[in-house]
């Protein structure tokens, strides 16, 4: 076995562990697991059988391998951190949502107790925020 | 003021210098108003003087910026059935003795600006790429609005009951976004915008930088805000949203979580 392989397969193996470990404790949902797996598999493959990735290569025209490699492992860093800042950027529209509704209940809930004249509209729950 | 039912709205971050003025000038111009003022994470004592001083106070759970804390305002004036909505600064920038002239232009428009430059003697003076880009947002923003605008990026403004629906689902959070991006919203949705010439004053509490750098990120800012505003896909139409807050849910099944509308349509009932 060369080099290459071992490094390859060691690498995958470990993804392959962590993401099973991370299901396991409710870290990370199937969602994401999904295309970590894949790329594992993906890296896998291309370990055992380094005459896929030659092959590619030169039918692309590509005088090094190991370029295609490293374009195509950048390509799919690349999309998979775009998905992230999305999925980042929704998250944090969902939460401005929330506290802005969040904001508008406490100051429902602060005048309905001063209109039923329980306790004042003022500051109880100021120390309570931050 | 003609028996319009209004509200008056004022983004407040870490202002307890400024609000109680702020506050007392404002009620002493429209004492029929109602003032709420939305404390948008002050880590100060902002909430707690606004209230003393005799306003409604939203107290936001954390920072969210303008347009989170505008988002808010304009969601308590849909569900309350405000006629007008006013925001005001709470630095004291803007004086409520415009109130009045204000809420008056809106009468012939959805949306009135009160706007600086609209007057050659208008002693707010900017210069440097800072004017450039208030110079080009304000062209961009009257060829798209078929009207004279001179100051788009004002937070001084008065809109109706058609506006505030509008704003109550789409009030950007990023900078600059809160202001002209929220005015490209309102024109797309088919609300009419017009301006009513106001003086500015300097800051109570704090003051504006004016190093060149930043105006210079200012203007990029402002270019990358301006085209995003032109391409993104706001609704075409608004259509009349129920003011009644216990209006029942729609009877149409929930949407998968993945597809939902992107802009949360549904939030503002």
């Amino acid at each position: 076995m060369s080099g290459t392989t071992i490094l390859g397969v060691a690498g995958s193996i470990i993804i392959l562990l962590a993401l099973f470990e991370m299901m396991r404790r409710h870290r990370l949902r199937e969602k994401y697991a999904l295309i970590w797996a894949l790329v594992a598999l993906a890296i896998i493959t291309v370990a055992a059988f380094p005459a896929l990735l030659i092959n590619a290569s030169q039918a692309i025209g590509l005088a090094v391998p190991a370029n295609l490699l490293f374009f195509v492992a950048s390509m799919v860093i690349m999309i998979l951190t775009l998905q992230h800042s999305s999925e980042l950027g929704r998250l944090e529209e969902r939460t401005r949502t929330l506290a802005e509704e969040i904001a508008l209940l406490q100051l429902e809930i602060d005048q309905l107790r001063g209109h039923d004249g329980l306790a004042g509209p003022a500051d109880q729950h100021d120390e309570l925020r931050e | 003021m003609s028996g319009r039912r209004v509200l008056i709205i004022v983004p407040a971050w870490n202002e307890q210098d400024a609000i109680v003025g702020t506050v007392n000038e404002i009620r002493e111009c429209a004492p029929d108003a109602d003032l709420l003022v939305i404390d948008d994470g002050s880590s100060d004592h902002t909430a707690a003087r606004a209230r003393a001083a005799g306003a409604i106070v939203c107290p936001l759970p954390f920072n969210l910026g303008v347009g989170g804390a505008m988002r808010t305002g304009y969601r308590y004036a849909l569900r309350h059935g405000y006629d007008a909505a006013v925001q005001i600064d709470a630095d004291g920038q803007h004086d409520p003795r415009y109130l009045a002239g204000l809420l008056e232009a809106l009468d012939s428009a959805d949306v009135v600006i009160g706007a600086r430059f609209a007057t050659r003697d208008d002693p707010y003076k900017v210069r440097g790429p800072r004017r450039w880009a208030m110079v080009m947002l304000a062209r961009v923003l009257s060829r798209l609005a078929h009207t004279r605008l001179t100051d788009v990026t004002s937070g001084f403004r008065v809109s109706n009951r058609r506006a505030i629906s509008v704003f109550a689902t789409h009030y950007p959070a990023e900078y600059l976004g809160d202001t002209v991006e929220s005015l490209v919203i309102a024109a797309r949705a088919g609300c009419t915008i017009t301006q009513v010439p106001v003086t500015m004053r300097a800051r109570i509490a704090g003051r504006a930088s004016h190093s060149p750098v930043k105006a210079a990120v200012y203007l990029c800012r402002a270019v990358v805000a301006l085209v995003l505003a032109l391409v993104r896909d706001w609704p075409a139409q608004v259509e009349e949203t129920p003011v009644d807050t216990t209006a029942p849910e729609p009877t149409a099944p929930e949407p998968p979580v993945d597809r939902e509308p992107r802009h949360e349509q549904e939030v503002g009932r």
